[in-house]
C-alpha cells in the first residue's frame, strides 16, 4: 500500500519536474544557440526575432506530438484499417462499406442512433432548461439542483446497473424488485422485461441518460439564466407580458446560444453512446447502437478490424460537423460576453 | 383628475423599513424629480409607483384609481431603465412594438405608434437595427421610445442619463426636457441623484433622505428657501458654508453670535423662547462678497485659491472646526494663498436653522 502510494507520488513528482525541466531546458538551449545578451545591436536583435519564432514551437511540442499520437494517427489508422480485410493485412477496397450497407444490423443500429439523437438532447435540455427556470424561484432550490446534478458523477455502466434495478423482471406472481414492475403490478398489470421490447426498449435505455444530462443542461442553462439582466424581465412586466411570455419570449432567446451549445454537446455524447447499450442490452433486441456495434466487431469473435474501423469512421463523420458547428457557437457565445 | 396621489406609502424588507410615511400629491402633468444620496430611498419609491416592488402600507392612486394590487402593465405607467433594459435579441422596432404585441393591439395602430415614437426621438433610421449595434445614446431613446408607444398617464425614469458620457448627458437631458413639454398631460416622475438635472428639469423636487421626504418645492423655492439643513446642504454646488452659533437676541430680527467672534442680525423673526439656544448659520459661496469695509460677516485667511476663470473659489480654513468656508466669487480675482479677506453678503441671502436643523423662516 505505502509502496503504491510512494510510485505514485514519486512519478507525479517526476512528471511535473520533467516537463519543468523540458520548458526551462530547451528554453534555455535556444538562448545558447542565438544568444542576444552582450550582443551587438543587429544581431542582437536578429536573434532575438528568431527565438520568438521558435519558442512558440518549443512549448507546443509535446502538446502536438501527444495530439498527434493519440488522436491524428489513430483517425488515420482507422481510415487505413477500414479499407483492409480483418486481419489488416491485404487491401479491400470499400468492399467493408459495401457490407455495411447491407447489414441489417448496422442499419438498425443506424435508425436507433437517429432515435437516441431525436429525443435525448431534446429531452435533456428540455428539462435542464425548466428545471433551471423553476429551482432559481424556491428557496430549497440548491438543494434540488443538487440532486438532479448527482447523476453526473456516476459512470455511465454504474447508471445502467442503478436503472436494471429500476427495470428488472421476476416472473408473474413472483414478487417484484424491480421499481417500474412494482408499480405496475401494484396497479393490476403484468409485469414485463422491460429491456427486451424491441423499439421500446431504446426508450428505456435513454431514460438513463437523460438522467444523467439534465444535470449538465440543467447547470450550464441555471448559470445562462442568471446572466439575463434583471431589468429586461422588469421592462417586459411592465409591458405587460405574463410569465410564459416572459420566459419563451425574453429569456430563452437571450440565452439561446447557450441551449445550443449544451443540445449539441449532448448530440454528440449521445452519437458516442455505447457503455450504457453494453451493459443493459448488449445491442441484443433490437437495441444496437453504432458504437457497441463497432466493439462488437472490433475485438469479440476474433475480431474484424476492418469492419470495425469502417463503422468507427462512419460515427467520426457523424460527429465531426456537429463539432464543428458546436465549437462555432460556443466561440460566438464567448466572443458576445 | 389627479395625476398621482401617494398616501402614508411604506416600504419594509422584513424587520427593516427602508420607506417611512411618503405623502405626496403630483397633479397631472407635472414634472417631479425625486433626488437624494444613494440608498435614501427615491428608486425604491419609483418602483413601487411602478409595481416593481410591492407596497407594504398606504394607498397609491393614479388618475384616481388605488392601484395597490393593480399589476405594472396595468397601472398606466411607462418606465425607463437606468441600464437601457433593452430586449437584445428584438430589433428596434420590436422592442417599441413587444408591448403593443403582447396588448394584441392591431398591426395597423402598432405601426402607427412606433413610427410616431421613432420620429419623434429621430430613430427612423435605426427601426431594424438589433440594440447592440446602437451607440449608448441612441439605446437610450430606443427606451425612451418604447415607454412612449405605451402612451402611458405616468411617466418613469430611473436615473436614465448615468450611463451615459458628460456631453450626451447634456443632450438628452434637453431632448427630455423637450419630450415633457410635448407631451404636456404626461406626468413625468424623474429619479436621480444629479443636481443639475433635477434643477433643470423639474417643476418640483422632492429631495428625499433615509426614506424620508426633507422638502417638495420648485427648484429655485428649494434653493433660495431651504426647510431644513439637509436640503440647504443638498441643493447647490459647492454646498451651503454651514456656521454653529448662539441666539442672543430675538424678536423681529434674530441676533446671533457666530463661531469665532462676530455677532450678526439677520431679518428673519423668533420667539423669545430660542434665546440663548444652539443654531446654525447658513450663507451660500455664491451669496459671500468681498469687502473691504467694517461692517463684515467674517474675516479669514485664504488657504487655497481656485481660479476658474468665470469664477473664483476661495476655501478659508481654520474659522469654523472641520470644513473650510468656501466663497465663490465671479470673475478674477487678485487674491493669493495667506491673503486676509473679509466677506459679506446681502441680509436676504442669509439662513439660519434651529438645533434639530429646522429653518427659522416658516
Amino acid at each position: 500500500m505505502f509502496y503504491q502510494l510512494a510510485a505514485a507520488a514519486g512519478f507525479m513528482l517526476a512528471g511535473v519536474l520533467g516537463c519543468a525541466a523540458y520548458f526551462w531546458g530547451t528554453s534555455f538551449v535556444l538562448d545558447l544557440i542565438f544568444p542576444s545578451k552582450g550582443k551587438s545591436g543587429a544581431v542582437a536583435s536578429r536573434n532575438l526575432r528568431i527565438t520568438n519564432a521558435i519558442r512558440p514551437w518549443l512549448f507546443l511540442a509535446p502538446a502536438l506530438f501527444a495530439l498527434a499520437t493519440y488522436l491524428i494517427y489513430p483517425v488515420i489508422m482507422s481510415l487505413w484499417y477500414s479499407f483492409h480485410d480483418r486481419a489488416g493485412q491485404s487491401f479491400v477496397g470499400v468492399s467493408n462499406y459495401a457490407w455495411m450497407v447491407n447489414d441489417g444490423e448496422f442499419r438498425q443500429s443506424i435508425y436507433n442512433n437517429f432515435l437516441w439523437l431525436l429525443v435525448v438532447p431534446a429531452l435533456a435540455t428540455f428539462f435542464g432548461l425548466v428545471i433551471a427556470a423553476l429551482t432559481d424561484r424556491i428557496w430549497w432550490g440548491n438543494i434540488a439542483k443538487t440532486l438532479i446534478f448527482m447523476p453526473m458523477a456516476i459512470s455511465f455502466v454504474g447508471a445502467a446497473v442503478i436503472w436494471k434495478f429500476i427495470y428488472d423482471f421476476r416472473p408473474e406472481g413472483a414478487e417484484q424488485i424491480g421499481l417500474l414492475n412494482a408499480i405496475v403490478v401494484a396497479f393490476g398489470g403484468a409485469p414485463q422485461a422491460w429491456i427486451t421490447l424491441p423499439f421500446w426498449n431504446n426508450f428505456f435505455l435513454m431514460a438513463i441518460l437523460v438522467w444523467i444530462q439534465t444535470g449538465f443542461a440543467m447547470v450550464i442553462l441555471s448559470a445562462a439564466l442568471r446572466g439575463i439582466p434583471e431589468e429586461t424581465i422588469e421592462a417586459a412586466v411592465i409591458d405587460g407580458a405574463n410569465g410564459w411570455q416572459i420566459f419563451f419570449k425574453i429569456m430563452v432567446p437571450q440565452i439561446w446560444g447557450t441551449i445550443a451549445v449544451v443540445w449539441t454537446t449532448i448530440t454528440i455524447l449521445v452519437l458516442k453512446v455505447f457503455d450504457i447499450v453494453l451493459a443493459m442490452t448488449n445491442g441484443q433486441w433490437q437495441s444496437q447502437v453504432l458504437a457497441n456495434l463497432m466493439f462488437d466487431w472490433m475485438f469479440r469473435g476474433g475480431g474484424d478490424f476492418g469492419r470495425g474501423a469502417a463503422i468507427a469512421v462512419v460515427i467520426m463523420i457523424l460527429v465531426i460537423p456537429i463539432m464543428v458547428w458546436n465549437i462555432r457557437n460556443a466561440a460566438k457565445e464567448m466572443k458576445g460576453h | 383628475m389627479t395625476g398621482l396621489l401617494l398616501k402614508d406609502i411604506r416600504k419594509s424588507y422584513g424587520a427593516v423599513d427602508v420607506i417611512h410615511g411618503i405623502n405626496l400629491d403630483i397633479k397631472q402633468g407635472e414634472f417631479i424629480v425625486f433626488v437624494g444620496p444613494s440608498g435614501c430611498g427615491k428608486s425604491t419609491l419609483l418602483r413601487m409607483i411602478a409595481g416593481l416592488e410591492e407596497i407594504t402600507g398606504g394607498d397609491m392612486f393614479i388618475d384616481g384609481e388605488r392601484v395597490n394590487t393593480v399589476p405594472p402593465s396595468k397601472r398606466g405607467i411607462a418606465m425607463v431603465f437606468q441600464s437601457y433594459a433593452l430586449y437584445p435579441h428584438m430589433t428596434v422596432y420590436d422592442n417599441m412594438a413587444f408591448g403593443m404585441r403582447i396588448a394584441k393591439e392591431s398591426k395597423e395602430e402598432i405601426d402607427r405608434r412606433v413610427r410616431n415614437a421613432a420620429d419623434i426621438l429621430q430613430l427612423t433610421k435605426y427601426l431594424d437595427r438589433l440594440p447592440k449595434a446602437l451607440s449608448g445614446g441612441q439605446r437610450q431613446r430606443v427606451a425612451i421610445g418604447r415607454a412612449i408607444c405605451r402612451d402611458p398617464k405616468v411617466f418613469l425614469f430611473d436615473e436614465p442619463l448615468s450611463n451615459l458620457d458628460a456631453a450626451l448627458r447634456v443632450a438628452t437631458r434637453i431632448e427630455i426636457a423637450k419630450l415633457s413639454e410635448q407631451m404636456a398631460d404626461t406626468t413625468m416622475i424623474y429619479v436621480t441623484h444629479d443636481q443639475v438635472e433635477a434643477m433643470t428639469l423639474a417643476d418640483r423636487i422632492v429631495v428625499l433622505s433615509q426614506g424620508h421626504i426633507e422638502q417638495v418645492g420648485a427648484p429655485l423655492e428649494l434653493y433660495e428657501r431651504p426647510a431644513n439643513l439637509f436640503v440647504a446642504r443638498f441643493i447647490g454646488s459647492p454646498a451651503m458654508n454651514i456656521i454653529p452659533s448662539t441666539v442672543t437676541a430675538t424678536g423681529a430680527q434674530t441676533t446671533v453670535k457666530l463661531t469665532g467672534g462676530k455677532s450678526v442680525t439677520l431679518d428673519i423673526p423668533s420667539d423669545a423662547a430660542q434665546n440663548g439656544k444652539t443654531a446654525s448659520f447658513g450663507v451660500r459661496p455664491e451669496d459671500l462678497q468681498t469687502t473691504t469695509s467694517d461692517d463684515f460677516l467674517f474675516e479669514g485667511t485664504v488657504s487655497i485659491v481656485e481660479a476658474l476663470g468665470e469664477v473664483t473659489l476661495l476655501y478659508i480654513e481654520g474659522l469654523v472646526d472641520k470644513e473650510p468656508i468656501i466663497a465663490k466669487i465671479p470673475g478674477i480675482l487678485p487674491v493669493h494663498r495667506g491673503d486676509k479677506v473679509r466677506f459679506t453678503a446681502d441680509k436676504a441671502k442669509l439662513h439660519l436653522f434651529d438645533a434639530d436643523g429646522r429653518t427659522y423662516r416658516r
